[in-house]
């Protein structure tokens, strides 16, 4: 599918760019003019996927994590977050809702789900000791459809 | 993210202003348990209407209070919570356990 416009933003795995990574995507996403749902969705999907990277992927070290955001033909909008940590080694087990690896940090192990949920369509790659890839996808309402 | 915790008539209401992620849940989390395990009130409300933004770290903040209070032997209430914040307690089925006014 054709790419209208694209930006990638490289941050270090810090949870005060948590809200950054949010703060890009809103203002990238202002061309496309989603609703306020929309926008909401994504700004929420993309804060579970990065907050997966500095808590999981990074943990106990530290890293870059990579975020790319494309505007798509047909009001498509693609969001990729990568990160070079320490993999997932059972990819099906993360994804279970309410499956988590830090209760102790009261992490709720709903970030797939809502990943899931507020979007279209979710892959999840990862290599154990390589990182872990999160694409999603999510398609626009036409105005007035 | 601001928080200020009040005494009204004997119930304690905790209001809670701008946007709750794993970042700022770190905080809140230190200042309501300072705060539930001092004062032990009968009954905590966490008004969110002052919430602009709120993932799944939210979902970990409101049941980690909810099993403290519950310990004080007190209860949670989670009021005025916008729509899409509403969205996230849907999904994570909480109102099963937090009552949500």
């Amino acid at each position: 599918m054709k790419v209208i416009n694209e930006i990638k933003f490289i941050m270090p795995s810090l949870s005060v760019n948590e809200s950054a990574a949010r703060a890009v995507v809103s203002s990238f996403l202002i061309q496309a003019d989603p609703t306020v749902e929309e926008l909401s969705d994504i700004r929420t999907a993309v804060s579970e996927a990065v907050t997966n990277a500095v808590v999981h992927g990074y943990r106990g070290s530290s890293g870059k994590i990579e975020l790319t955001v494309k505007l798509l033909e047909g009001r498509e909008i693609y969001i990729r977050v990568k990160d070079s940590g320490c993999g997932i080694t059972d990819i099906k087990q993360a994804m279970e809702p309410l499956f988590t690896t830090a209760p102790e940090e009261e992490r709720s192990g709903l970030g797939f789900s809502v990943m899931e949920s507020f979007t279209d369509k979710l892959a999840v790659r990862s290599k154990p000791g390589k990182g872990t890839v999160v694409t999603m996808r999510k398609r626009l309402r036409v105005h007035g459809s | 993210m601001d928080l200020t915790i009040n005494n009204e008539n004997g119930a304690a209401v905790a209001r809670l202003r701008g946007e709750i992620d794993h970042h700022t849940a770190k905080k809140l989390r230190t200042e309501l348990d300072k705060y539930i395990i001092n004062f032990r009130p009968p009954s905590l409300a966490m008004d969110m209407s002052g919430i602009t933004f709120m993932d799944s770290s939210g979902i970990g903040l409101i049941l980690g209070r909810s099993k403290l209070l519950k310990e004080c032997g007190g209860s949670l209430e989670i009021r005025g919570a916008q729509p899409y914040i509403r969205r996230v307690l849907k999904l994570s089925g909480i109102g099963r356990i937090v009552r949500i006014s």
